[in-house]
């Protein structure tokens, strides 16, 4: 087998194996250990489709970003860290449901996508030009709508958390 | 004599290192060097099993030499600190104590490996590995000569910033896993601090991609090569071209490069938690912050990786805006890029320890407001400005570097300016505290509030 067969091969066991423990795993910080490895695992498997930017995207974001946030609303709201996940019977029973449509809805996806599969040389120019004119000329409009939308979010956010300083409290 | 000594020297390096495409011949290198040497030298093995020894070898070496860097970073730390306080410092082991680190280090490898019991044993073990491999991951990807790079990434930059960011979960997963309450503050400071400060890190970092329009570290190195001179030596000295001037440096072709440079210094400060930003280890509140129960090799893994960091922050500063490893004289005939990069990066890092034994601590309040009120503003102001600068002028550089400069001269006279005019308007004791040290002067406010309220003359 060639190595890079065999290297992903382990990063694609790494990505589900991670990825069950991070649903199994009772105490929510192990669940957010798990939940890096899948991340970096992910970013692995964008590597092997010579997508180097959104590999390195992938990780500032939701590596370190998304998840650090994450461990932060943990910290912040539970009060408690060794906070001891469990399902209740009817949870079990919907939480099932839900996912085994998600299962059909993705594995129809899967099915019906049209791949279509890229030259397996690699090109030593690599994405990112690329990826920053799509943005820049096709795709302009919703690339400012979103970060119009971001912006908003943002700011809306800063509002909500905002305590409303009294005139008491400021002298 | 000394061109021969610096051949020899350069032969040393490339026996040690790799050859890799000059940027020149425009291809990025990859990890072909590595193919071409094991189908060289172990052609006889299939051919991923010598690829995977060669990358192993090179990552052995790599994980030998570089925690070097620390050792060094640790003693000097120890030196400076001294000297700034009017001491001598460690003296004990070796001449001058030059070898005190190495004797702590040995200690700390004979010490007892305590782990907490109610601590999270496979995370409390874990986290140390995280912090390590992350930090080490950087130095990848730094360009520290033109044959000393261990991989040319196309996304080089980009790279760096993402594998740095996550050095903030692994300092979470050792706060939280200690079970201890210092601990624990000092990871959500550290973490928070951190998450902040890659922002304004992150902005005037994207101000050089804008000015060198590549992301590759080669390539930036290569956009500060001479487009002031085309690459063509302007005159000959003493036998040695001058190929460029300092004015081709990323941090003198715009102002707003110059900007970038100075918050992306004081942002890295925070992202190594280092005095003034050094709240998530703040001793008088938190014990250690974040490494609190760690003992032995465990917190040497953390204090090396502490300093292996702040190496790679001043490492990057000088590859983006001071030129890298290329000098004013064209390095190949003169000094090794080795020594210049080392040369602008340990300048940088002394800034970094001057800093750290001069001013006092901020608060938590002062330490965010200064990030998102401040650097973070300047940093887009940045942004915008570069974009108008690179629209205006593109072609004409010898323009744009003149203009550059006259506005950056003036904006330094005029700073200089108003702190000499805020000095002069200070009381005369003040003065001469200030001219010696900040924490003198706090300490005269402090003596004269003290005397006034119990109404003590001296």
């Amino acid at each position: 087998m060639d190595w890079t067969q065999t290297l992903f091969w382990f990063f694609f066991a790494m990505t589900i194996g991670s990825a069950v423990f991070v649903v199994t795993v009772r105490n929510l910080v192990h669940a957010a250990f798990w939940l890096m490895i899948t991340l970096f695992c992910v970013a692995a498997l964008y590597v092997f489709l010579k997508a180097d930017f959104l590999a390195a995207t992938q990780v500032v974001v939701y590596v370190g970003g998304i998840l650090v946030l994450v461990l932060f609303g943990v910290m912040m709201t539970s009060g408690k860290l060794d906070l001891n996940l469990k399902l209740e019977r009817g949870q079990m029973i919907s939480s099932g449901i839900i996912s085994i449509a998600l299962l059909a809805i993705l594995f129809l996806i899967v099915r019906r996508t049209n791949w279509q599969t890229a030259e397996t040389q690699f090109d030593s120019e690599g994405t990112t030009s690329s990826i920053g004119e799509a943005i820049m000329g096709e795709f302009l409009l919703p690339f400012e709508v979103v970060s119009i939308v971001l912006l908003i979010a943002l700011i809306g956010a800063v509002l909500i958390t905002r305590k409303e300083v009294k005139k008491e409290d400021a002298a | 004599m000394v061109q021969q000594l610096s051949s020899q020297f350069l032969h040393l390096t490339s026996l040690l290192s790799v050859e890799t495409v000059t940027p020149s011949e425009g291809s990025a290198p990859g990890g072909n060097w590595a193919q071409a040497f094991a189908s060289q030298f172990l052609g006889f093995l299939p051919g991923w099993i010598g690829l995977v020894l060669v990358m192993s070898v090179v990552a052995a070496v790599f994980v030998a030499v570089v925690p070097l860097v620390p050792l060094v970073l640790v003693l000097m730390e120890r030196k400076v600190s001294a000297w700034i306080q009017d001491r001598v410092g460690p003296m004990r082991v070796g001449p001058w104590g030059l070898l005190q680190t190495l004797a702590d280090g040995v200690k700390l490898i004979f010490k007892e490996d305590l782990i907490p019991p109610q601590a999270d044993k496979f995370l409390f073990r874990f986290a140390p590995y995280l912090i390590f491999t992350c930090s080490f991951a950087v130095f990848a990807a730094i360009p520290f000569s033109q044959r000393i790079l261990v991989s040319d990434l196309n996304i080089g930059i980009f790279y760096i910033i993402s594998i740095s960011s996550v050095v903030a979960i692994g300092v979470i997963i050792a706060g939280w896993s200690s079970n201890s309450k210092w601990s624990l503050f000092g990871a959500m400071r550290s973490a928070a601090q951190m998450v902040s400060y890659e922002i304004p890190i992150g902005l005037s970092i994207l101000t050089v991609i804008m000015m060198a329009q590549t992301m590759s570290m080669e390539g930036i190195v290569a956009a500060q090569n001479g487009a002031f001179a085309e690459g063509e030596p302007i005159i000959t000295l003493l036998g040695v071209e001058v190929k460029g001037t300092i004015l081709d440096w990323m941090i003198f072709r715009s102002p707003f490069t110059f900007l970038a440079f100075f918050v992306y210094f004081l942002s890295s400060i925070a992202e190594v938690n280092r005095t003034p930003f050094d709240l998530p280890e703040a001793e008088s509140e938190l014990v250690a912050g974040f490494h609190t129960e760690y003992s032995g090799m465990r917190f040497a893994v953390f204090f090396i990786a502490e300093y292996a960091n702040v190496f790679a922050v001043c490492a990057i500063a000088a590859t983006l805006f001071l030129g890298g490893w290329q000098g004013i004289i064209d390095e190949d005939q003169f000094i090794p890029g080795l020594l210049i990069i080392f040369g602008k990066t340990f300048l940088l890092v002394f800034v970094m320890m001057w800093i750290r034994w001069t001013l006092p601590r901020l608060r938590v309040d002062q330490l965010m407001n200064l990030c998102w009120k401040y650097l973070i503003p300047i940093s887009f102001f940045n942004i915008l400005g570069t974009g108008i600068w690179g629209l205006f002028f593109r072609e004409d550089s010898a323009l744009s570097i003149g203009l550059s400069f006259l506005i950056i001269s003036l904006f330094v006279v005029s700073i200089l300016g108003i702190v000499f005019n805020s000095f002069g308007k200070l009381k005369p004791a003040d003065q001469t505290a200030l001219a010696g040290n900040i924490g003198a002067a706090n300490l005269q406010k402090l003596k004269t509030t003290w005397n006034e309220r119990h109404g003590q003359q001296k």
